[in-house]
């Protein structure tokens, strides 16, 4: 695994907020982070104008330039520190902690990748998808959600993705758009025909189980998880997860600083939530 | 914002004086390591460890933690890799970087605290040991020693035998109890230097869509601004009581206003602990506001402040 670079806490300046999809797309000035930024990190926002909602919230990077120093991230409105977030104006200023945790580890250039992005999990794979192109990867990308209204970053994306080599896969479960069925339902046949070296998987934690499962460790598979989070830069212990390590033994680990991208095939999907018996004790 | 120099802002804490009067709160700044990425250590007046057990310890399964209105819940069960482990990699690494450590100790029985106790003072360098007697997340309340004054003072005076007489020792007290004076007097007479005051208070929070628990052991520990009035009584109360007892005070501070607010109730130093998740350099913009609030209302020296909210009471 990649070494993450230090994050920093900055007052960052809302440069434009818009609305992306069924997302409200949130672009600050930001240049610390982002030129540590690696794709597959993540912020913390702090939310409200008083103390009512005293944690931050976390969000995928979706992009982020060195060279002008600005950061993006996409939210989903589902709560009240959401909600108050998409209702943010340019000028605004927001305390965020960034980059936090452990990027994507690329493949090597030109290998082949197979990429999954369930629902705004496609703010994950966003920047990770314009450098794989970037060192000119075949990419096979599937972009599933419940419905066509939740479906994000399709229309941004297809224009990065490169048709001659790569290709681009749209499902909806109740088949509003694209393929009628659930994510996993192409993986087998892009796997097959395409040979991948190499998988991405960000969306939610059921989604990232099921593509686990589908997929069945014919090729490493990173997927980026998401956890319930106090602190997200590792002093909180809430957001373990039950992981293997590289020993062979399970311990709680953090996906805020160990993750949030894990190999599959070290997450113990079937105890996520418990305390498997065999856990041994400690922190990373 | 930078330091009013007008304002000595040295805490005095009975055996221990502290250069600068924040504390990192126990549970909430790690070992050090992560925090250091964002501040000096020694810009905070202590890091205060989470809890050290005598053994490696798993935690709680997930979710654990939940935002309240105000607050938020936490339950990770003292998570840790045990005493052993912490002597040998944490506790050099960060008596490196930072003067001013003081080691939380958490243990299931009597004997085992006072073990903890001794190793700590063997391997030396804290400058004080905190006990916490008070953590609601363990198996069952009857393990909670701050809830019993015979049963806080049982662990301080073991904790005080194996601290020897060099090693301040300050108690963390539990708010829910029926009356914290009690348990107060009681850790004090046992050898306690100081008390530590308060530690999270016992909630729970209800999922309404799926109608259970949100968290799996129902109960967690609440932190946050909502407990602020909780921590200010009982600093109040021991204050009035023993105000030649060095008071740690914290709950729900997230402002240098705060802070002031834990001196005159009768702090003579202050915890900032849930406020670190939401910035993690949240402990040095108190302290800075802390000595804007002080020197703004005349103070020159903060010990000045301690307990002054008592005069004509």
């Amino acid at each position: 695994m990649t070494a993450p670079a230090t994050p920093s806490a900055v007052h960052a300046e809302v440069v434009a907020v818009e609305t992306f999809d069924a997302t409200r797309r949130i672009v600050v000035a930001a240049p610390r982070i982002a030129s540590a930024y690696r794709p597959g990190q993540f912020i913390t926002v702090a939310v409200g104008d008083d103390l009512g909602m005293p944690l931050p919230r976390s969000f995928s990077i979706m992009d982020a330039d060195p060279a002008t120093g600005l950061v993006e991230f996409a939210v989903s409105v589902f709560s009240r520190g959401t909600a108050w977030l998409a209702r943010r104006l340019p000028g605004e200023v927001l305390s965020i902690v960034g980059p936090l945790g452990r990027p994507f580890t690329l493949p090597s250039p030109g290998a082949c990748c197979l990429v999954i992005a369930g629902g705004h999990g496609g703010a994950g794979v966003y920047r990770l998808i314009r450098e794989l192109t970037g060192q000119r990867n075949a990419i096979h990308l599937v972009i599933g959600a419940t419905t066509k209204a939740r479906l994000f970053a399709v229309d941004a994306l297809a224009r990065v993705i490169d048709a001659g080599a790569s290709s681009m896969t749209v499902t909806t479960d109740d088949g509003s758009a694209g393929l009628h069925g659930s994510i996993t339902m192409p993986l087998r046949d892009l796997a097959d025909r395409h040979q991948p070296e190499i998988a991405y998987a960000c969306g939610s934690m059921p989604m990232l189980q099921a593509v686990s499962l589908e997929l069945d460790g014919r090729m490493p598979l990173y997927v980026a998880t998401e956890t319930a989070m106090a602190c997200g830069f590792g002093v909180c212990l809430t957001c373990t997860l039950p992981i293997v390590g590289a020993d062979g033994l399970t311990r709680m680990t953090r996906s805020c600083v160990d993750g949030p991208v894990f190999r599959a095939d070290r997450v113990r999907w079937e105890a996520i939530g418990t305390v498997p018996a065999n856990c041994v004790g400690g922190v990373v | 914002m930078s330091v009013v120099p007008t304002v000595d802002m040295k805490a005095l804490l009975g055996p221990v004086t502290l250069p600068w009067p924040i504390l990192a709160s126990s549970g909430c700044c790690g070992y050090g390591r992560e925090l250091r990425q964002f501040v000096d250590l020694d810009e905070l007046g202590a890091i205060i460890t989470k809890s050290v057990m005598a053994q490696p310890r798993t935690g709680w399964p997930t979710p654990r933690m939940a935002e309240t209105t105000g607050g938020m819940l936490n339950a990770i069960g003292l998570q840790g890799s045990g005493i052993d482990s912490f002597l040998e990699h944490d506790l050099p690494w960060l008596l490196d970087r930072c003067g001013h450590t003081a080691v939380s100790i958490a243990g299931g029985s009597v004997d085992e605290y006072g073990e903890l106790a001794r190793r700590v003072r063997e391997a030396g360098g804290p400058r004080f040991l905190e006990i916490n007697i008070s953590c609601p997340n363990v198996e069952s309340r009857g393990q909670v020693f701050a809830c019993d004054p015979h049963a806080a003072a049982k662990v301080v005076s073991a904790v005080r035998e194996g601290a020897g007489a060099d090693l301040p020792v300050f108690a963390k007290l539990s708010a829910d109890v029926a009356d914290i004076v009690d348990v107060a007097h009681a850790c004090v007479e046992a050898g306690a230097d100081g008390l530590s005051l308060i530690n999270t208070l016992l909630g729970a929070a209800i999922d309404a869509r799926s109608m259970r628990p949100v968290l799996p052991k129902v109960t967690g520990g609440l932190s946050g601004p909502a407990i602020k009035p909780v921590a200010l009584r009982c600093i109040w109360q021991v204050h009035a009581a023993l105000p030649h007892v060095p008071i740690i005070g914290g709950g729900g501070v997230f402002s240098g206003v705060d802070a002031f607010e834990m001196l005159l109730a009768g702090a003579s130093a202050v915890s900032v602990g849930t406020a670190m998740f939401r910035n993690p350099r949240a402990c040095v913009r108190i302290r800075d506001e802390l000595s804007a609030t002080l020197a703004e209302r005349g103070f020159t020296r903060l010990v000045d402040a301690v307990g002054l909210a008592h005069e004509g009471y």
